[in-house]
């Protein structure tokens, strides 16, 4: 395996990681409103995203700047070329974190009914966006021969050779994050919570899983329309099907598990559900870091757009290092705060 | 070069990424220093097991967190801003300062978001000695991601080990000798004492709010006493050696950014040190001048004859294009730092004779100095920046070539303004915010207002 190949895999990991864990606090947030009506329930709900949150976000920031280390030319173009969209998402972000860390510290009812409505609006709008995020990237952008392209919001909705960053297939991709994520976040909320919190979460998440499944099998089924690129890869390398074979059975561990009431083991099942899906997506698009939707030689791939091998070799090293810490201590303060909110003497600091 | 005009994306480029980065930077400022104050509070608090510290670490510790909570949400949009704006700088050095942003991520922001995480939710659920440590990891992570953020901009104050590939792009030849850039040396020190200043203004500031007002006594006197302490030999350390140094090294490297700081335009031996007055473009003269003469000479070469360079030697399209700008920041900087010090000094005096918590003149000084260190430092930045100019990445590549080729001014003049509203209000939260812990006050029952809290 090259050291570029490596990479991909790497920065493929930081995102997919981030989409799990960031994910379901987004869910959290696409239900907060609905299954969280009194102020208790609300506080209850806070408690158990609060301590872990921040850590999720950090695998964004991460994977940016390993892109931004790794593939310097793919980094640009994607980042100058999604202007518009990454505002939106950094300006979510931005009203997220405040609402989170804000909204229990005064106890006046209008500013906590402020936040909440910030936290949940923020939830949904971030899930969909990051859900068309990857829709464009699968659908492919318009690169010019220079490297760079600049994505308008909407052109004609269609996914031909001058998109927007909306079409039809990427706003389904998106309204399939929206409903993947709020599953996961009522899996989470089933896990963390009890009583009536917990309740309303099992109904949301019943009929979600349905959504899901509908939406899921539209958008797998308009891709090879939508990206030829995925197929010729998977013929290349016909190992790499076992990934959505292996997605295709987490998704029915997770509905047995459903049935059984099992909740850890359908939170489990269902964010490996997750992992495995986009990392079949990822393993589709290897080696292209961005597709161009023009002249296929437009395209940027870990080969044509990779930093200095001395540059990846370096970092190979402290991120080996750096990413066995993180994953040592961010492990350990999950297993600190596992169970239900209830049961832990969890203390807000306002 | 472009012509900067108030249509070319390029000006809207360079006035986003100055309000986001000042604004941000307003928060790590008050945040690293305070982290370091903190872990004293808590140590002395856990291996004294005095409870009395206990509660002052844990009213700055919301202080700190408010901050933290501004400073994570309006640094994100500034790694992506490398990508979003300035697309052709990111393709150029990616494969230098990818480097350490990335490092940053992975080695400090793991560490303070998880650790915080703990602080917050965590203190009935472990240990006093895992609390202290907590308190450790968030002093050791905030000044990492300093260190990381000081070395990125240090390489591009000063390019070391790197290779410029046949596609333009420079890529790093040694991790190391990126890490050891000579330059970070005393621009580190000098950041980092200046966010120390920074956080023991605003803890001797409230300790003098309390005193004035006659509330909270005991803590209040901890919060000065630290404060003063801590803010006598941090704003001297600012003058000497950290930034004294700063600026022989920019003589050294950058002698066009320091003449146009100094405001000093022809090159002559036993050249004056301007303290005052209006640097006129059109002259190219200082107007109503009021200069030590022959001392910026002695401070550079510890000489008094020693000759020079003035501005006017240099070819004008290499001088910093915000030359009044940069005049001024540095002077604001160098003028508040040295009226810093004989405050923080009388009031360690005065502290010393103990006379400190009576003296009311001294204590509204105290409380009134709170805003002075964060302009010193946003003008220090200024200076920092504003004199790179032309240069993003100095000698090497021209901030003119930087920009994101297909991103129109339309664009980010619109991103522009959402940033100026969206900061307004953040702004003017946090003011509120804060306002609202430090009248809440240290009481016992800080945390959770309905449960008492466990002290000790
Ligand atoms: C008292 C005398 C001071 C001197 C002689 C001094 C000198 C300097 C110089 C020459 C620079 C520019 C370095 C460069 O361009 O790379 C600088 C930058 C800076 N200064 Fe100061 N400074 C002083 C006081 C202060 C004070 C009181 C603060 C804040 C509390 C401060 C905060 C900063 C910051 C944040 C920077 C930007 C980072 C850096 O380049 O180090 N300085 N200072």
């Amino acid at each position: 395996m090259s050291i570029e190949t490596l990479w991909f895999a790497i920065i493929a990991f930081m995102f997919i990681g981030y989409a799990v864990l960031d994910g379901f606090d987004f869910g959290v947030g696409a239900l907060y409103l609905f299954v969280a009506r009194t102020d208790e329930e609300r506080r209850l709900v806070m408690k158990a995203i609060g301590p872990v949150w921040k850590g999720n976000e950090v695998w964004l920031v991460s994977g940016g700047g390993l892109l931004f280390l790794a593939f310097p030319k793919a980094f640009s173009a994607a980042f100058s070329g999604f202007y518009l969209a990454l505002t939106l998402v950094l300006w979510c972000l931005i009203m997220r974190g405040l609402a989170i860390g804000l909204r229990s510290h005064l106890e006046n009812v209008l500013w906590r009914t402020f936040w909440d409505a910030i936290f949940g609006v923020t939830g949904v709008l971030l899930a969909f966006v990051f859900g068309v995020a990857l829709g464009n990237l699968v659908r492919g952008v318009p690169l010019g021969p220079d490297g760079y392209f600049f994505a308008a919001f909407w052109t004609t909705f269609l996914p031909d050779a001058s998109p927007g960053i909306l079409d039809w297939f990427t706003v389904l991709m998106g309204m399939l994050s929206v409903a993947m994520l709020t599953v996961h976040g009522a899996n989470y909320l089933l896990m963390k919570t009890s009583g009536t919190v917990s309740d309303r979460a099992r109904r949301f998440a019943g009929i979600g899983g349905w959504v899901v499944l509908v939406l899921g099998i539209a958008a797998t089924a308009s891709l090879p329309f939508i990206q030829p690129v995925l197929w010729e890869s998977y013929a290349a390398h016909p190992f790499g099907a076992a990934l959505p074979v292996i997605a295709a059975g987490l998704l029915v561990t997770a509905w047995f598990g459903r049935r059984a009431q099992r909740d850890g083991l359908v939170f489990v099942s269902w964010s490996l559900f997750m992992l495995i899906g986009l990392a079949s997506l990822a393993w589709g698009l290897f080696p292209h870091l961005l597709i161009a939707t023009g002249d296929p030689s437009y395209s940027l791939t870990v080969f044509t757009s990779a930093a200095s091998s001395y540059g990846l070799q370096i970092s190979l090293v402290w991120f080996s290092a750096g990413m066995t810490m993180v994953i040592a201590y961010t492990g350990w303060v999950y297993a600190r705060f596992w169970g239900k909110v209830e049961q832990l003497a969890l203390e807000e600091y306002s | 070069m472009e012509p900067v005009t108030t249509n070319s994306a390029l000006f809207y480029d360079r006035l986003q990424f100055a309000v986001t980065a000042t604004f941000h930077y307003l928060f790590p400022q008050l945040t690293m220093g305070l982290a370091a104050l903190i872990l004293y509070l808590k140590s002395r608090a856990y291996w004294c097991r005095d409870t009395h510290h206990e509660e002052a670490a844990h009213f700055w510790t919301k202080i700190f967190a408010l901050s933290f909570a501004f400073g994570v949400v309006t640094g994100i949009p500034l790694e992506f801003q490398f990508g979003m704006n300035w697309a052709k700088f990111s393709r150029f050095a990616g494969g230098v300062i990818g480097q350490t942003l990335a490092m940053e991520g992975l080695f400090a922001f793991f560490l303070e978001s998880t650790f915080l995480g703990i602080l917050l939710y965590g203190r009935k659920m472990f240990s006093p000695f895992v609390l202290w440590l907590t308190t450790l990891m968030l002093f050791v992570g905030s000044w990492l991601s300093g260190y990381f953020i000081i070395a990125t901009n240090a390489w591009m104050q000063h390019p070391v080990a790197y290779v410029v590939d046949p596609d333009g792009s420079v890529h790093v030849t040694s991790l190391w000798g990126l890490l050891t850039n000579p330059w970070i040396v005393w621009q580190y020190a000098h950041t980092m004492t200046a966010a120390v200043v920074t956080g023991s203004f605003v803890m001797a500031a409230v300790g003098a709010y309390y005193l004035l007002s006659g509330i909270h006594y005991e803590a209040a006197t901890t919060f000065l006493r630290t404060g003063v302490v801590a803010g006598a030999i941090a704003t001297s350390l600012m003058l000497f050696p950290t930034g004294h140094h700063a600026a022989l090294q920019v003589f050294e490297h950058q002698p066009v950014k320091g003449a146009a700081f100094e405001g000093h335009f022809y090159t002559e031996a036993g050249a004056d040190l301007v303290l005052m007055g209006q640097p006129n473009m059109d002259t190219l003269t200082i107007d109503n001048p009021l200069v030590l003469p022959k001392m910026l000479s002695f401070i550079i070469h510890k000489h008094f004859g020693a000759e020079i360079k003035g501005l006017t030697d240099f070819p004008r399209a290499e001088w910093p294009d915000t030359m009044p700008l940069l005049y001024y920041t540095y002077h604001v900087m160098v003028g508040l730092g040295t009226i810093f010090i004989p405050v923080m000094v009388t009031a360690l005096v005065w502290m010393l004779r103990g006379r400190l918590f009576q003296a009311r003149w001294l204590l509204w000084t105290l409380m009134l100095m709170a805003p002075f260190p964060y302009i010193a430092t946003t003008a220090g930045w200024l200076t920092a920046e504003l004199g790179r100019q032309p240069w993003l990445v100095y000698g090497l590549f021209r901030t003119a070539e930087g920009n994101s080729p297909l991103v129109g001014s339309g664009n980010v003049l619109f991103t522009l303004m959402g940033y100026l509203g969206l900061y307004l209000l953040l702004g003017l939260l946090f003011l509120f915010l804060f306002f609202e812990i430090v009248s809440r006050g240290p009481a016992v029952t800080g945390g959770l207002r309905s449960s008492s809290e466990p002290t000790g």
